[in-house]
């Protein structure tokens, strides 16, 4: 069974180190997940299976969290995250607009990314600076008052930083 | 304290004025000075007489009388208690304790040591959403200065009084602002609510005796405190005393956090503090309340803005999300929006909730889409009302206050959506038809060399024509067009 | 990190608590002039950073002396970020809203320098406190 011994094999110090510094272990499901999904930006199989075995809870109870917010990936991400807002002051807005213009620059459907891994496209809700509404955020950069002509330059930002 | 415009800052009263990094610039502002008093001059029981007379009631959306919630968790018997802060704002569109996190952390602590006195606590958890990072920072910051100080931590003040108090960050789930999914959250489980009763007060967090409020209420706490029950009355209405904070958003000229007394009404907070609807158009309606709320049509915009008078207009009050509306934004698509929130956000524990939801949601789209008939209208109703009534938690119990909200004020909207299969404000794409003007179009081919699909036809310098049965509606021939000639109808 | 005035010392008691903020109210009570930016996230989302850094260098370039910058979180006037509240001793607070880098050289030159207050771009004014 090759899957098994490598997901036997797989070591996560990092993560050892985190769970070994928690005076409780009770309850730290999700701070654990945080801690995993920050160094390796998403939660692989290995690695809830890992965090199960060392919580000491079924994989199923890791599984069923990590699937239930909406804030864990199990799958690994591009470089640059898109996300438009579609929290209410952005809506009326005109957010929806802002996010077809990026599907259309980008080739993609929201919740897709690009082919080369650069842009993953998303929505978000409300990131609480309603005054700039429309809001698109970047990983953790956020553009204000945003208009679909806006677009094409936030990309074209992001792809002249793309190859470093 | 007064503010222009009739505003009156007590949450508020060091957002913008303090630097919030610097707990000696809050010490100066009087900061502490409630916990010390609550300390060395009250008995736990005065603490919580004194929060039950001032009638601060809960501003996480219900409005619990907060007095109430703390003698209860007081009276519960248990060797460990909690005092727990629920800073979990997911209503899109609403960013008051975001904040008074960001602009006075301090505030939303020394509140909560004074709860853990009153009620017997020596721990305290904040869960706040991971969405905050600033807020995150800061809190933490706030938190170690505090530490340092010995003003959180063992022996209080030297008055032999221990409360310790740490951050919870939540991942991105909308119901775990409900009490008990924030519970199981903060235990390590999916957030899905419990059945109440028991309350929190009586078996909250780790089955635990918790008393859970919201940042804003712990923010009005300390002045009530400080200044008495008294001074507090002197402001608000009989049932809702003290003053709101709303997240004033939409289409108002001065989108931001205004701060009012309770019973100001609706008219005077849009108009006066918020200026105005944008570009000159016309008020048609406000959201309270975020995906649990409903909408406020604009004839009854003097209601006074209270707990009970929202309620009866078929909203909330809510967290205080203030979402105003103008002519251009379709009411079924507003209510659609909300659905879609909702149906996404359900935790899916109970039937009501995750499929109902989802039913009224595919009726929306049904009638959003052009395929809708007034029978629809009828099991919006219905179905609504079931939801509503059976859901296990305040998710789905308040869910389908948007659609029911809209339908009962805007039923002239709906009728125009499923019987002529038009949409009034032009917000819904897939039932507006777009023409070419013959008096304008100049024949340029501007239009027809950029439509997608290729549907516009016609010679250069003579009128085109757009084939009804191609167009996808993508609106590129209207942003094009040189001479104006497009019309959307 | 700068703390509150005397150090990292703990609270023992009430007295301990208002000896601090008599320390702190007199350092606030100083012949300074402060400038405050709103950095909550719509601040820093609209620039305020840039404006922090902005002010920061006229301040310099002019030599002028005994001025803080100091962070504050967010006022309300969301629609107004980034923001700028000038307080000089003795005078009426002056908040100002849309300030982009130009303006908080501006600011800087006009304002602090020649006491004019830049009506244009003034969103409230009140008075300081004592």
């Amino acid at each position: 069974m090759p899957q098994q011994a490598a997901e036997a094999a797989a070591s996560f110090p990092e993560i050892d180190a985190y769970i070994d510094g928690l005076p409780d272990i009770n309850g730290a499901l999700i701070p654990v997940l945080h801690r995993a999904q920050e160094e390796y930006g998403y939660l692989s199989r290995e690695v809830q299976l890992h965090i199960a075995r060392r919580l000491q809870i079924p994989a199923s109870k890791v599984f069923g969290v990590a699937t239930f917010y909406s804030l864990f990936t199990l799958e690994k991400k591009g470089k640059f995250r898109i996300n438009v807002c579609l929290g209410t002051a952005c809506f009326v807005r005109g957010s929806e607009a802002i996010l077809r213009q990026f599907e259309t620059d980008l080739g993609i459907k929201a919740r897709e990314t690009t082919e080369d891994f650069l842009f993953p496209l998303d929505s978000i809700r409300c990131v609480g600076a309603c005054g700039l509404a429309p809001v698109v955020m970047v990983n953790d950069r956020v553009y204000g008052r945003v208009k679909p002509e806006d677009v094409k330059g936030i990309v074209e930002e992001h792809l002249k930083r793309g190859g470093e | 304290m007064s503010d222009n415009y009739g505003q009156v800052r007590i949450a508020l009263r060091n957002c913008g004025v303090i630097d919030p990094e610097k707990i000696g610039d809050y010490i100066a502002q009087g900061g502490y000075d409630a916990l010390a008093k609550a300390i060395f001059e009250m008995t736990p029981a005065e603490i919580i007489d004194t929060v039950k007379k001032s009638g601060l009631r809960g501003r996480g959306g219900a409005g619990f009388p907060t007095g109430l919630k703390w003698e209860l968790s007081g009276k519960s018997e248990g060797d460990e208690k909690y005092v727990m802060c629920n800073a979990d704002e997911g209503d899109p569109g609403a960013f008051m304790d975001r904040s008074i996190l960001e602009g006075d952390p301090h505030s939303v602590l020394e509140a909560m040591v004074i709860c853990g006195r009153a009620i017997g606590a020596r721990q305290g958890i904040i869960y706040i959403r991971a969405e905050y990072p600033l807020a995150v920072k800061r809190l933490q910051k706030a938190i170690g200065e505090a530490e340092e100080l010995g003003l959180l931590g063992d022996d209080i003040l030297g008055s032999g009084f221990d409360f310790g108090i740490r951050l919870y960050l939540g991942a991105g789930a909308f119901v775990c602002g409900e009490e008990t999914s924030l519970m199981n959250s903060v235990q390590g489980g999916r957030g899905e609510p419990r059945i109440k009763p028991p309350f929190p007060a009586q078996a909250g967090l780790w089955k635990k005796p918790t008393n859970i409020n919201n940042v804003e209420t712990y923010a009005n706490v300390c002045r009530i405190i400080l200044n008495g029950w008294e001074w507090f009355r002197q402001f608000g209405t009989e049932k809702s005393p003290g003053t709101k904070v709303f997240a004033l958003a939409g289409k108002v000229n001065n989108v931001g956090l205004v701060e009012v007394p309770m019973g100001m009404p609706l008219r005077h907070i849009i108009e006066v503090i918020g200026g105005g609807i944008q570009n000159g158009r016309k008020l048609k309606a406000v959201q309270t309340g975020g995906p649990s709320g409903g909408c406020i049509p604009e004839e009854h915009m003097d209601t006074p803005v209270d707990y009970e008078s929202l309620v009866a207009l078929g909203s909330i009050m809510g967290s205080g999300g203030m979402i105003v509306l103008d002519e251009d934004d379709c009411m079924v698509n507003i209510a659609q929006f909300y659905l879609k929130f909702t149906a996404e956000e359900s935790c899916g524990k109970c039937t009501p909730c995750r499929i109902g939801n989802r039913r009224l949601l595919e009726i929306l789209e049904k009638i959003t889409t052009g395929g809708g008939a007034e029978k629809d209208m009828i099991d919006l109703d219905e179905l609504g009302n079931i939801v509503r009534d059976c859901s296990l938690c305040g998710l789905g119990q308040s869910s389908p206050n948007p659609v029911l909200s809209t339908l009962k004020y805007f039923r002239d909207e709906y009728l125009v959506h499923v019987n002529d299969k038009r949409c009034p404000s032009k917000r819904c794409t897939a039932l507006l038809r777009y023409f070419i003007m013959p008096e304008k179009c100049i024949g340029c081919t501007v239009c027809a060399r950029n439509c997608p699909v290729s549907c516009i036809s016609g010679e250069r310098k003579k009128t085109h024509v757009i084939d009804q049965a191609r167009c996808i509606k993508c609106n590129t021939c209207y942003e094009k067009c040189p001479v104006n000639a497009i019309t959307k109808e | 990190m700068e703390n509150a005035g005397n150090g990292n010392k703990k609270l023992r008691s009430w007295d301990d608590l208002k000896k601090l903020r008599a320390g702190e109210m007199a350092k606030n009570g100083e012949k300074r002039t402060v400038l405050l930016v709103g950095m909550a996230t719509c601040g820093v989302a609209a620039g305020a950073r840039d404006v922090s850094e902005a002010l920061a260098a006229e301040i310099k370039k002019q030599g002028l002396k005994n001025i803080d910058i100091t962070a504050t979180g967010c006022y309300g006037f969301c629609y107004a970020e980034p923001m700028v509240e000038v307080r000089v001793p003795g005078k009426n607070a002056v908040r100002y809203g849309h300030v982009d880098k130009d303006l908080a050289g501006e600011i800087v030159r006009r304002h602090l320098m020649r006491g004019e207050v830049l009506d244009k771009y003034v969103l409230t004014q009140e008075v300081t406190r004592p």
